[in-house]
């Protein structure tokens, strides 16, 4: 099967529980159980060539450019991760379907559960490191769902907080390490980066990737001092447990430092790092392990403990400790997985985990207690049961391995480590199935349905079968080694046996396994020492980390962001000046290029009346009205500019669009109170002031700064005005730009105006929907209203003008390609001739002579822009690109014909439709459908005096005179 | 010349800045309004200033201002209107709903005590 389908597999999968957990619990276990084996039988058919020593590859282009490509290798360790991932997933979802309880959403289980396996799949495939780091990161995710898949727990909840924060921060220093080792190698494919060994250890930044790598890879793995989350992960339902703990999360750490062993392994720091880790995590977590009460807590700290154990033998950088490493992974897989099982047995039977409740299961749940029996005597390293193997290839190991130049350091502390592991086991099988029956169980226990003691039995027998005949697992372990050594070391020669003689390692296996039972002889004594002594609590100690972190992270960001706009506005000027301080401080100023320009008197007389009405604004701001007329005045001041300056097109622009926000602006403030209250104190305003004046002197010396200086290169504009005319059949440029050159960005930015124009419509009609209606329409003007509401004089002329101002429209929109105009400019004007006849003759009138909803015609704007674009690929041309030809038609002169004009015509209709819908969704909310309105012009606004006097009656007038 | 249209852009953005600092949603809009000019006229001027030299192509005549700001700001011009009144809508609909046009939050006591769990 292909690679990528292998990858896929599982993701594409995890749509399927979702979908069938309607379907019932067996449905959806079975769709899981298919989907996997799907995949583990596709990565069967790989065998054949991973076996001849082949790496099977597949690639795909993703992001050549950084180096990201979608490139999967298949090799033979690789092959033996996925078989493990895989196989005992198959287990795991067999197990899984029997455990879960109905009210469990087991749809939503199964699609976590194969998320994490094709994330694991991915990493153990990826050639790419940096794909690697994806399939990581998604592992951290996927795992924190599983974890945390008991919501309701809060333990839950925490454990898989904490293994996603200790992870993924892992991850984070991994990401620099991978791209440090990328940047060395000069690729981020691991097929690359395997063949430059010399190179990456010679390197200076080899310290820095190794180490930031390893956090990555220890995190992962749960090695000291980061070994604390593993057993909090625990909270987790016990087929998540047995999954990520046995087979895949816990050892992607490990995968790690198989993969990159042969670069990254054989240097002092290698060695000095990771076999100090590893040691002292196999002790640490061996003694740890002894003293937990609760069954799962125990295999937890277990699991460190022979996580450390891998990792040391792969510290110790020879081909031995590689071999023995890999074997161990395969060994502690199985046994583990099984007890992780046997664990959650009990949990489900007996309905607790806590050792001190337990004991004398073994008549009661016979099955259970061979099978944990088995897994946990290999654990221990008894003879006929795989551990044993493993174990003592570590033990000899560790016999030759000399750490800070003390030579039975390393063999001491194994044997140390494996004493206190001999010991748990022990106790595992001891407390909890051996001793007399109680009667105090919190449930009856019994062996559960064979659904459930099935999978670990799998698991056990072969734990038996290599135990007794380890012949059988040699050629793969050898050839997994192989993959990893890489032809960096020989492999060695050695073979798995059960009998090597009197050698030392036999001894400290026997020192082990006596002392073991000696220690529990003596157990409870222990406990009371052990509980007595003061230790470091993780748990506590991290949570303390956290809160540290996020109070800190609370007081600066409510510091900063309490909710007041006015705070942010001045955070942010201060910020912006003095980043622009900063910038113009330190960088090189040039001299002046340009000669300034005379000003003519005209000038000077413009300048005053902006600077005179910007002054007044601020001065006068808190009236409102008086306000919007200053501000009038500016825009008005700013279009001369532009007339002025060479602009028409935007001075008529800018005069249009002030005319509509004006009116917008009065619509508002309909609602609005008419005046600004005086709130600040003289210390806030004197703040703002200065502020304010800062922000103005640095914008008027960087605008003074480049007005004097030419650009830099050369304005792309010398292309637009040499091709308006030839390519664009064009002569106002600007017009051109808009249509043409750049027609992209205003198809772009007409989608966006009426998106704004809809947002509009859309909260007005929230608001009319919500409590706010009643308030309006009970709302009592603030102000005394005009005595008619339609002016005649005003009715006449909007009317008489309205024509004029249509055919203006008309000829500003069709000479817009050679004279100032064009679609953005009409579409204003024509605007204005309609929010005229709703200002002059009303709503009612206006809207009920209305043809066509303004949401239409700002979408036919946006289609006619759109299919202007498009129908420029019928000819093979790319999209909007512009046509024209010149025709004549007799009576008339020569015209010229553009597709831009039908694009500009689009423009046109999104603005009308736009601007409209704006203005008209304002003047809604003023409407009262009830309210008497009338077609009149001169007709009295009988709402004007509230309440409306009553017609008096006339026999009770005389006597209330009286 | 040069020297008052800098002054000018200087003098709208000190008085937007001001008015944007203010206490409430109108003259925060008027303040908008006017850093919206100051912005405008400024990506304009980064075109240089020219007089009597329209972007419209005539036989004969070589200098011209430079277009693409002038068609740059025609858009930004526009988009400005659709965006003041969002920004307009925005404050009448907190206003009505809530009979308060102030933009800052009401001062509150320290009630989010999120704990760890």
């Amino acid at each position: 099967m292909s690679l990528f389908l292998l990858v896929a597999l599982p993701f594409l999968g995890a749509l399927l529980p979702g979908l069938m957990n309607s379907a019932g619990r067996q449905a959806c276990a079975g769709v899981t159980f298919t989907v996997t084996l799907a995949a583990f039988i596709g990565l069967l058919t790989n065998l054949p060539a991973v076996w001849a020593g082949e790496v099977v590859t597949a690639r795909a282009l993703w992001l050549p450019e950084l180096g990201l490509n979608f490139t999967l290798m298949l090799d033979g360790l690789g092959f033996f991760f996925a078989f493990l991932i895989l196989g005992i997933g198959l287990l795991i979802i067999a197990y899984g379907r029997a455990y879960l309880s109905r009210d469990d959403n087991m749809g939503e289980f199964f699609t976590y559960l194969l998320l994490f396996q094709g994330a694991m799949v991915g990493i153990v495939m990826s050639d790419n490191i940096l794909l690697l780091l994806v399939f990581w990161e998604l592992t951290s995710l996927s795992s924190f769902l599983l974890i945390g898949y008991w919501k309701h727990l809060p333990e839950g909840r925490q454990g898989a907080r904490m293994a996603l924060t200790v992870t993924g921060m892992g991850g984070l220093a991994m990401i620099g390490g991978m791209l440090i080792l990328g940047q060395i190698a000069g690729s981020y494919d691991l097929s690359v980066i395997l063949q430059n060994r010399e190179l990456i250890q010679e390197s200076p930044l080899y310290l820095p990737a190794l180490i930031l790598i390893l956090l990555g890879c220890f995190t992962k793995s749960a090695q000291f001092p980061f070994h604390f989350w593993l057993p909090h992960a625990m909270a987790a339902p016990t087929p998540v447990s047995a999954y990520l703990h046995s087979a895949t999360m816990v050892k992607a750490g490990i995968f790690l430092m198989a993969r990159l062993w042969p670069v990254l392994s054989g240097t002092p720091e290698w060695f000095m790092i990771v076999t100090t880790a590893g040691l002292i995590t196999m002790v640490l977590g061996a003694v740890i392990a002894l003293f937990k009460h609760d069954l799962k807590a125990l295999l937890a700290f277990s699991t460190v403990s022979h996580l450390g154990l891998i990792t040391m033998l792969l510290g110790t950088g020879t081909a031995f400790g590689v071999l023995a490493a890999m074997f161990h992974i395969l060994n502690h897989a199985m046994f583990k997985a099984a007890l992780f099982m046997s664990a959650g047995i009990v949990d489900h039977e007996a309905k607790t985990r806590d050792i001190r409740l337990l004991g004398g299961l073994r008549k009661l749940m016979p099955i259970t207690f061979v099978i944990a029996t088995l897994a946990a005597l290999s654990m221990a390293g008894i003879p006929f049961l795989n551990g044993f193997l493993s174990k003592e290839m570590m033990l000899k190991e560790a016999d030759y391995t000399v750490l800070y130049g003390t030579p039975w350091l390393v063999a001491g502390l194994a044997t140390l480590g494996s004493l206190f592991s001999a010991a748990y086991c022990f106790r595992f099988i001891s407390h909890t199935f051996l001793g007399e029956v109680r009667d105090d169980y919190p449930a009856k226990p019994h062996d559960p349905p064979s659904g459930m003691w099935l999978p670990p039995a799998i698991l056990v027998s072969l734990v038996v079968i290599i135990g007794c005949a380890p012949f059988l697992a040699e050629p793969t372990i050898y050839k997994v080694t192989e993959a990893v050594l890489a032809g960096v070391k020989e492999t060695p020669d050695y073979h798995f046996k059960l009998w090597h003689g009197l050698v030392p390692a036999l001894f400290m296996s026997m020192i082990a396994v006596v002392g073991g039972f000696l220690l529990l002889m003596v157990f409870k004594p222990l406990l009371k020492t052990w509980e007595n002594t003061p230790r470091p609590e993780a748990k506590v100690i991290f949570e303390a980390l956290i809160e540290a972190i996020a109070s800190l992270a609370r007081t600066t960001t409510h510091g900063l962001h309490n909710g007041a706009f006015s705070r942010y506005g001045a955070v942010f000027s201060v910020a912006v000046i003095g980043a622009s301080y900063y910038a113009w401080t330190t960088g090189t100023l040039s001299s002046p290029t340009r000669k300034m320009q005379t000003a003519e008197p005209v000038m000077w007389a413009g300048w005053l009346m902006l600077v005179a009405a910007t002054g007044a604004l601020v001065f006068f701001h808190r009236n409102r009205l008086l306000a919007l007329v200053l501000i009038g005045i500016v825009g008005l001041m700013v279009s001369v500019g532009f007339v002025f300056f060479s602009a028409p097109d935007l001075a008529m622009t800018q005069l249009t669009v002030e005319v509509v926000t004006i009116i917008l602006l009065l619509l508002a403030l309909n609602f609005l109170p008419n005046r600004t209250p005086k709130e600040s104190s003289v210390l806030l305003r004197t703040r703002d002031g200065i502020i304010a004046v800062a922000g103005g002197l640095a914008a008027t010396a960087m605008a003074y700064h480049f007005l004097l200086r030419d650009a830099v290169a050369t304005p792309i504009s010398e292309f637009h005005l040499a091709n308006s005319y030839k390519g664009g059949g064009g002569t106002n440029v600007v017009n051109v730009i808009l249509v043409d050159f750049r027609g992209f960005d205003t198809f772009g930015e007409i989608i966006v105006l009426g998106i704004a124009a809809l947002l509009i419509y859309a909260l007005t009609e929230t608001l009319l929907n919500s409590s706010v209606r009643a308030k309006l329409l009970n709302r009592k003007p603030d102000q005394p209203r005009a005595g008619d509401m339609h002016p005649t004089m005003m009715v006449v002329l909007t009317r008489v003008m309205m024509p004029v101002v249509l055919l203006v429209g008309f000829y500003i929109f069709l000479r817009g390609h050679n004279e100032p105009g064009g679609g953005f400019i009409s579409g204003l004007v024509v605007s204005i001739a309609v929010v005229m006849q709703y200002m002059a003759s009303g709503f009612n009138w206006t809207t009920s002579r209305l043809r066509y909803p303004y949401h239409g015609v700002i979408g036919a704007g946006v289609l006619i822009a759109g299919l202007t674009g498009i129908g420029s690929w019928f000819v093979a041309k790319p999209f909007l690109t512009s046509d024209f030809t010149y025709v004549r038609i007799p009576p008339f002169q020569e015209f010229e014909l553009a597709t831009a004009a039908l694009f500009d015509l689009g423009v046109f209709l999104a603005v009308v439709g736009a601007v409209m819908l704006s203005l008209e969704s304002f003047s809604r909310l003023a409407y009262r459908p009830g309210a008497e309105q009338s077609d009149h012009p001169m007709d009295i606004d009988p709402s004007r005096d509230d309440p409306p006097p009553l017609p008096p009656k006339a026999g009770r007038v005389s006597t209330e005179g009286a | 010349m040069e020297l008052l249209v800098a002054t000018a852009i200087g003098i709208m953005t000190a008085a937007g800045l001001y008015l944007v600092m203010r206490l409430r949603s109108f003259p925060v809009i008027l303040g908008i309004a006017l850093l919206t000019y100051a912005v405008n006229v400024f990506l304009f001027a980064s075109g240089r200033l020219s007089v009597g030299a329209p972007p419209i192509l005539r036989d004969g005549v070589e200098v011209y201002a430079d277009p693409l700001p002038q068609a740059l700001v025609l858009t930004a011009i526009v988009i400005s209107f659709g965006m003041t009144a969002v920004v307009v809508m925005i404050a009448l609909g907190a206003y009505l709903g809530s009979s308060d046009d102030s933009v800052n939050d009401a001062e509150t006591d320290e009630d989010e005590t999120e704990g760890a769990t």
